[in-house]
C-alpha cells in the first residue's frame, strides 16, 4: 500500500487501468508531455505512447466527441476536461451523444468512457473554475455521475467508471486533490457505481455530503460529537446518479432527521433530489423538515469572498442544530 | 489529364460526367460493367424510395422525414468506394447510401415512421445509426478514426453533412482533430444550395465550401455531386490516401436539393421554380443513363425496366415494413444502460404498471 494524495491516486488507477487492458487511453488538453495541469496524467505518455496518451487541441467539444468516436470504435477513452466550467463547450457533444448512443444504436455501440473533470471552488481561481454542475449531468438520462472524496475512494471509483460499460462523469473535488494523504491498495480495489459510503454510524442525525464538502462535513461532525454531544450518522454519496435510494432512506428512517450539504447552487440540486427521495420513502419516519446547506443560487463568487459562498463547519453545525431543536 | 484530382492545399473542381453523358475517360473509374449497372440500380431505387417515402408521408403512413431527391449520386458516389469493414457516419439524408451499406428498405421506413427498431444497425454494417443534430455526429467520424490509427488497423471512416452543418463548430473542430491527427477519415459536405431556407451564399462567405479544408491543413476538392463518376473517383482518391496515413480529404459535393428540406418544409416560400427548373436537366441518374446507353451497357427502354422494378423492390420493402410496424412500448427502458440501477427498475415497473391499467401489449 502506497500512501497517495489524490491527485497520485486517480494518476495509480490509470496507470494500472492502462497497462492491464490496452483499450484505455487518455485524451485531453496538455494530458501528455505536461501531465495534465493538475499532474493527474503525469507520465503517462512516457509509459504508454502519444497514440494512448492523447494531447488535444484546445476545443472541449473536439476532446469529448473524439473520445465518443474512440469508444464507438471499442476503446475505453477517458477524456479529460481541464475544468468543469469549460466542459460547457462539450455539453451538445455529452447530451446528444456521450449519453445516447447507447440508446439510439439500441445498444449496439455502448459508450463506455469517462470523462474526468475538476470540479468546485475553494483554490482561488479565477472565473469559470470554480463551478459545481453535477446536477446538469445526473439530469441527463444515459449518464453515471460519480465524485470521490479522497484518495482510496478515487482510485477505486476510477476504476470502476473505466470498467463501467456505459458513459461516466467523474468529477474530481479539486480542492481535495492535495489535501491528504490516504493508503491505496495496490491492486485496484473497484468501489460499486450505485453505492454511498456510511462513513460514520450515529443516531442522532444523518449527514449527506459527497466530495469537497466531505472535508467541513467531518470538520463539523467531530465538533457536534465533542463540544454538542450529538451522535451523526454521515454519509458519503460517491455516486450522484445512480444514488443509493437504500443507504439514505436506511439511514434516515434510523434517525429522523436529516442535512444534507453541497457545494452547488440549491434550486433544483441533488439535495432536493434526496429530499424528494426521502419523501418519497421515508416520509412517516421524519421527524423533521430536511435542511440543505448549499451554495446559493447565484453565480460563483469571485475568490475573494469565496469561504463565505462555500458551505463549512459553521454553516453545517448551525443547520444541525437548527434541524435537532425541531419539535 | 492524368493529374489526380486531388491536390493538397489546392481546391479543384471535378467533373467526369457532362450534362451529355459524355466521359472524360482520362479520369473515369476503372468500374466493371456489373458494378456500373449496380451503381445505376443503387442511384434508381434511392429514388423511388424518396419518392414512396413522401406519399406515405403524406398519406399519414409516415413521420416527419428528409427527402435526397436529386442527390443519389452524391450518395452513391460516397459510399461506393468504400469495404465492409469501413465505417459510415450519415447524416440524416442519406437513404441512398444507407441502403447501399446494407440497411433495409423496411428498416428505414421504420426509422423515419417513429420506431426505434429502424435505427438497429443490420448484422456486419459499420454504420452508425445518424444525429438529428446537425453537424454533431461529424467529430465522431474523427474520433473512429483516430481509434483506427491508434490500433494500426486498415480501415477509413466516410462521413457526410449538408452546407449548414459546416457553420457548425463541431464540424470545425473534427477537421482540426482529423488533420492533426491524421485521421483515416473523409469528410464530405453535399452542398445542395439550402440549410431550409438559407442559400449556401448566406451561410458561408468563402465562394466554396472545399475551401474550408487546406485551412486546416484537409486537402479538398469540389465535385460535380450530381456526376456519380466524379463522386467515386474523388472518394476513391480520399479514402486511399487515408488508407495510406496521409490523413483526412473534404470533398465538396455540388448538388441541388430537388425537394423538400424535410416534409414539414414549404420551399415556395425562398426559392423560385425557375431555380428549381434550372437544375432538372442536370439530374444525375438521366446523366448517367445517357453514360451507359452509350456504353452499350443499357438498351432502350432498359431505365423503365429498372424503375419498375426498384419500384416494386421499395413495395416488397412497404409490405416488411407494414408487418413489423407494430410499436414496443415496453422496451423504452432496455437500451440506456447495460444494466438497469434501481431507481430506473423502480421507474420501469411503474411505467409498465401503467401500460398494463391501459391494456397496452
Amino acid at each position: 500500500m502506497a500512501q497517495l494524495n489524490m491527485v497520485g491516486a486517480l494518476n495509480k488507477a490509470l496507470d494500472d487501468a492502462m497497462a492491464a487492458d490496452d483499450r484505455v487511453c487518455v485524451i485531453g488538453q496538455d494530458v501528455g508531455v505536461d501531465g495534465g495541469v493538475f499532474r493527474v496524467t503525469k507520465d503517462l505518455i512516457e509509459k504508454y505512447g502519444e497514440d494512448r496518451v492523447i494531447d488535444a487541441p484546445l476545443a472541449e467539444c473536439g476532446i469529448v466527441a473524439s473520445a465518443i468516436g474512440m469508444a464507438i470504435y471499442g476503446l475505453r477513452p477517458v477524456a479529460e476536461v481541464q475544468f468543469s466550467g469549460f466542459t460547457m463547450q462539450a455539453f451538445d457533444q455529452i447530451e446528444q451523444n456521450m449519453a445516447r448512443f447507447r440508446n439510439r444504436s439500441r445498444s449496439r455501440f455502448p459508450i463506455s468512457m469517462v470523462l474526468r473533470t475538476p470540479y468546485g471552488g475553494g483554490i482561488r481561481a479565477v472565473e469559470h473554475h470554480s463551478e459545481s454542475r453535477e446536477a446538469y449531468w445526473a439530469h441527463t438520462p444515459g449518464l453515471k455521475v460519480v465524485i470521490p472524496s479522497g484518495p482510496r475512494n478515487a482510485n477505486a471509483l476510477l476504476h470502476a467508471s473505466i470498467n463501467d460499460p456505459d458513459p461516466v462523469v467523474f468529477y474530481e473535488p479539486k480542492a481535495v486533490y492535495r489535501a491528504f494523504r490516504e493508503e491505496v491498495p495496490d491492486k485496484p480495489d473497484p468501489i460499486e457505481i450505485g453505492k454511498a459510503d456510511v462513513v460514520r454510524a450515529g443516531a442522532d442525525i444523518t449527514l449527506i455530503a459527497y466530495g469537497a464538502m466531505m472535508r467541513p462535513t467531518l470538520e463539523a461532525v467531530e465538533d457536534l460529537v465533542e463540544m454538542h454531544g450529538v451522535d451523526p450518522e454521515v454519509i458519503d454519496l460517491l455516486s450522484i446518479w445512480p444514488m443509493d435510494t437504500a443507504s439514505i432512506v436506511e439511514s434516515v428512517c434510523k434517525t429522523g432527521r436529516c442535512v444534507i450539504i453541497h457545494e452547488g447552487p440549491r434550486n433544483c440540486g441533488i439535495a432536493a433530489e434526496i429530499i424528494a427521495r426521502l419523501n418519497e420513502n421515508a416520509f412517516e419516519h421524519l421527524v423533521a423538515p430536511v435542511k440543505r446547506v448549499t451554495g446559493y443560487d447565484i453565480h460563483f463568487p469571485f475568490f475573494q469572498v469565496e469561504e463565505h459562498y462555500l458551505p463549512d463547519a459553521e454553516s453545517i453545525i448551525a443547520a444541525v442544530k437548527e434541524t435537532l431543536a425541531y419539535e | 489529364m492524368g493529374k489526380p484530382p486531388i491536390d493538397l492545399g489546392e481546391v479543384e473542381n471535378l467533373q467526369i460526367l457532362d450534362a451529355d453523358g459524355r466521359a472524360d475517360e482520362a479520369f473515369a473509374p476503372q468500374l466493371a460493367d456489373d458494378e456500373l449497372l449496380k451503381i445505376h440500380r443503387a442511384m434508381v431505387l434511392t429514388r423511388k424510395l424518396d419518392l414512396r417515402m413522401l406519399a406515405m408521408q403524406r398519406q399519414g403512413e409516415m413521420g416527419t422525414f428528409a427527402p435526397g431527391l436529386g442527390q443519389e449520386a452524391t450518395q452513391i458516389g460516397q459510399i461506393q468506394p468504400l469495404g465492409a469493414t469501413d465505417w459510415f457516419v450519415p447524416s440524416y439524408r442519406s437513404f441512398g447510401a444507407q441502403l447501399w451499406r446494407g440497411w433495409t428498405i423496411e428498416g428505414l421506413m421504420l426509422l423515419w415512421a417513429g420506431f426505434f427498431e429502424g435505427f438497429e444497425v443490420p448484422p456486419g454494417v459499420n454504420d452508425l445509426p445518424f444525429s438529428i443534430v446537425v453537424g454533431s455526429h461529424v467529430p465522431l467520424a474523427s474520433g473512429i478514426a483516430m481509434g483506427i490509427k491508434q490500433r494500426r488497423e486498415d480501415a477509413v471512416v466516410v462521413t457526410n453533412f449538408g452546407d449548414g452543418a459546416i457553420s457548425q463548430g463541431a464540424v470545425n473542430e473534427a477537421f482540426n482533430f482529423a488533420a492533426v491527427y491524421k485521421a483515416p477519415v473523409v469528410f464530405v459536405v453535399e452542398n445542395n444550395g439550402y440549410a431550409i431556407s438559407m442559400p449556401t451564399d448566406k451561410q458561408a462567405a468563402t465562394p466554396d465550401l472545399a475551401r474550408r479544408g487546406p485551412g486546416f491543413g484537409v486537402p479538398a476538392i469540389r465535385v460535380d455531386g450530381n456526376d456519380v463518376l466524379a463522386m467515386i473517383v474523388a472518394t476513391n482518391e480520399a479514402v486511399t490516401r487515408a488508407r495510406a496515413g496521409e490523413g483526412p480529404t473534404l470533398i465538396e459535393a455540388v448538388t441541388y436539393r430537388m425537394s423538400l428540406h424535410t416534409t414539414a418544409d414549404d420551399p415556395k416560400v425562398y426559392r423560385t421554380d425557375d431555380e428549381v427548373d434550372t437544375w432538372k436537366p442536370k439530374d444525375p441518374i438521366t446523366r448517367f443513363e445517357k453514360y451507359l446507353l452509350a456504353k452499350g451497357l443499357l438498351d432502350e427502354g432498359d431505365d423503365e425496366r429498372i424503375a419498375e422494378e426498384c419500384e416494386q423492390e421499395v413495395l416488397d420493402g412497404r409490405e416488411r415494413f407494414r408487418k413489423r410496424a407494430i410499436a414496443k412500448p415496453r422496451e423504452i427502458f432496455d437500451c440506456m444502460f447495460e444494466q438497469l440501477p434501481p431507481s430506473l427498475q423502480q421507474q420501469k415497473a411503474e411505467y409498465l404498471a401503467r401500460l398494463d391499467r391501459k391494456g397496452v401489449e
